[in-house]
């Protein structure tokens, strides 16, 4: 059975100012799918994600979302595709003039038509969902890092988002947090169906969750590997893929 | 044991003797001389012998790594016997990656060139200013129409920072200039015998003008820089991407309650500057120049006039916006480290008090015109 394609990015070229950082990228997200975006570092994946969220306007291509075109959609349109989306940012992007329930609020306020107490009971079940039940009151300066991913996590799904984006989930997370966070992802995926977008260098992260993924190559500014990374690992589609997933290894060590 | 660095040219070969202690190894002048004698283009290898080497550290890695820099590029024989493995290892991984970091020429720009690119860039900034202005003005459109996602709570601590926190240093800096406008009056006036009528010169000056102008130059620095640095700070931690990817308006949620707060404060701090000047004008009249109390008073109420003190409310409402729109600009223009912040609210202070000024220019041509 052939999945449904909820994201098509088409001849896609992403650059600033003159600067092409990746050119003619043809890829699909499939509904349900845990996709990674991967690569070496300045290769361009936090710039694809920022232009798959509307930060970043293309310089050429299409980004189809649910088959309307993002990139070309109308302010109003794009609000609406970007509401079925949650984002986690890399530093969790919590405002830290707001306690966490204030945090995870503030979508609900702004497109739900939920009343306070619905909105509190709601904010109550997303801190629970990511393991911060009864740290509604605490400000982002009050809790870690890794706690700070996690409220980042329930405030991108306070609206029950179709699709999630992660930037870097595992960066400055300790090894026990980064496979926390990974059982969060599969378990927001396996339950909810959420299509999850990616962007990571991190090894581990990548075999564990990934179910399909992209290899982004700064030099070639293209994509050098499509596919399931597991897959990729052991059918490498070129040295440079196979050196990615292995940590550098020769091919014929 | 001492280090000793012995070297000596022998026909074509450099022999170099290392030994001892090579630990924070600083004999430069000895150091020069190796170099230059290695430099030399009878010299067709370099060989050192390190058997006597003991403990070493970084100061003898530069030392080898320049020398076999220099072979290599001489094309002379470089070995290093007997040495340690980890100097060996070390000097090896400080060779391993050959990478040159891309470096693109640089193009001088003829003096007309930069001219234009001065020009365009100008042009680019107003127009990038007037837009946020646009938008600023829409979002509170969208306020008055009950649709700006605007938090009250946002808004009553801008009102709470702008207003009676700003008032000890308000009063101090407005009481002072007060003080200076009466002192330096007073030694003109003193001539003619007119020193009564400081309380005049204090009062028209600080109404009219005065004490708007100080009250802007206090809040540009205070609170137009801290919007700059809030909202920069937020550009930098990515939160500002996290409200444009929820759709809530930058505008309405951090350019408005900041922006309403001051304009609503900047007319109320004036009347209380120009109050403060006048009491530091007082204080001159009083204390040095023998001026009763009651005197000084009624002279002072007297030459208020409702023009004046309106010019200069006029200009504190200005004033306000022009802090506002200024601070919130650059913070929102901010670039994604922490220098930038640091531009940024450097930048925010600076083109506030410029602005300032020019609309102090335009008022004043303006009042001039309609006879106020």
């Amino acid at each position: 059975m052939t999945k449904e394609v909820q994201i098509a990015v088409k001849d896609l070229t992403i650059g600033y100012g003159d600067f092409v950082l990746l050119k003619n990228l043809n890829y699909n997200i499939n509904k349900g799918d845990v996709f990674i975006i991967m690569g070496g570092s300045g290769c361009g994946k936090s710039s694809m994600l920022r232009a798959l969220t509307g930060l970043v306007m293309p310089q050429k291509g299409t980004i189809m979302i649910d088959g309307i075109d993002f990139t070309k959609a109308k302010p109003s349109v794009r609000d609406d595709i970007m509401r079925k989306c949650g984002i986690l940012y890399q530093s969790g992007a919590l405002f830290s003039s707001m306690t966490l329930a204030e945090n995870i609020a503030l979508p609900l306020q702004q497109y739900s038509t939920y009343s306070e107490q619905e909105i509190n009971e709601l904010v109550s079940l997303k801190l629970a969902l990511v393991g911060l039940a009864g740290f509604e009151e605490f400000y982002p300066s009050e809790i870690s890092g890794g706690m700070k991913k996690r409220a980042g996590l329930a405030r991108a799904l306070a609206l029950d988002p179709e699709i999630v984006y992660f930037d870097e989930p595992s960066a400055g997370l300790d090894p026990v947090s980064s496979k926390l966070l990974d059982d969060l992802i599969l378990d927001i995926n396996h339950n909810l169906g959420t299509t999850i977008v990616v962007v990571t260098h991190e090894l581990a992260s990548i075999f564990a969750i990934g179910s399909n993924s992209i290899f982004l190559d700064g030099e070639s500014k293209s994509i050098m590997g499509y596919g399931n990374p597991k897959e990729m690992l052991k059918n490498p589609p070129n040295e440079k893929v196979y050196n990615f997933l292995t940590r550098g290894e020769a091919k014929n060590a | 044991m001492d280090n000793i660095l012995k070297f000596e040219q022998e026909k074509e070969t450099l022999s170099i003797k290392l030994s001892g202690n090579y630990t924070s190894f600083d004999d430069e002048a000895t150091i020069r001389r190796l170099y230059a004698l290695a430099q030399k283009t009878t010299i067709k290898s370099i060989i050192i012998d390190a058997s006597e080497l003991q403990k070493w550290d970084s100061s003898l890695l530069v030392i080898l790594y320049n020398l076999r820099k220099s072979a290599t590029q001489n094309q002379q024989n470089f070995s290093l016997n007997q040495a340690p493995s980890g100097v060996k290892q070390m000097l090896d991984l400080a060779f391993s990656v050959d990478r040159k970091p891309v470096t693109e020429e640089i193009k001088k720009a003829s003096f007309l060139e930069r001219i234009g690119n001065w020009g365009i860039a100008v042009s680019v900034g107003v127009k990038k200013g007037y837009g946020f202005l646009v938008k600023a003005l829409q979002s509170f459109g969208r306020y008055l129409g009950g649709r700006a996602v605007m938090r009250q709570v946002d808004f009553l601590f801008a009102l709470e920072d702008c207003g009676y926190k700003a008032l000890p240093i308000v009063s101090l800096i407005s009481f002072m200039v007060g003080l200076i406008l009466a002192f330096v009056g007073a030694v003109q006036l003193k001539t003619f015998g007119a020193e009564i009528y400081v309380a005049s010169l204090v009062t028209i000056g600080m109404t009219r003008i005065m004490g708007a102008i100080m009250t802007g130059i206090i809040m540009a620095g205070r609170t137009g820089a801290s919007y700059a640095a809030t909202i920069g700070t937020m550009q930098v931690n990515e939160e500002i991407d996290a409200l444009k990817t929820m759709g809530i308006p930058v505008g309405d949620f951090l350019v408005l309650p900041r922006m309403m707060a001051l304009v609503l404060m900047m007319p109320l701090l004036t009347m209380w500057s120009d109050f403060m000047g006048m009491l530091g004008g007082g204080f001159v009249g009083v204390t040095m120049l023998d001026i009763p109390l009651q005197k000084y008073w009624d002279m002072s109420i007297d030459a208020i006039s409702f023009n004046n003190f309106m010019v200069g409310i006029f200009h504190g409402f200005i004033f306000g916006i022009v802090i506002a729109v200024c601070g919130c600009y650059y913070g929102v223009y901010c670039g994604r480290n922490a220098d930038s912040v640091g531009v940024a609210t450097t930048k925010a202070v600076v083109s506030a008090i410029v602005w300032m000024i020019v609309m102090t220019g335009f008022i004043t041509v303006i009042c001039e015109v309609i006879g106020i």
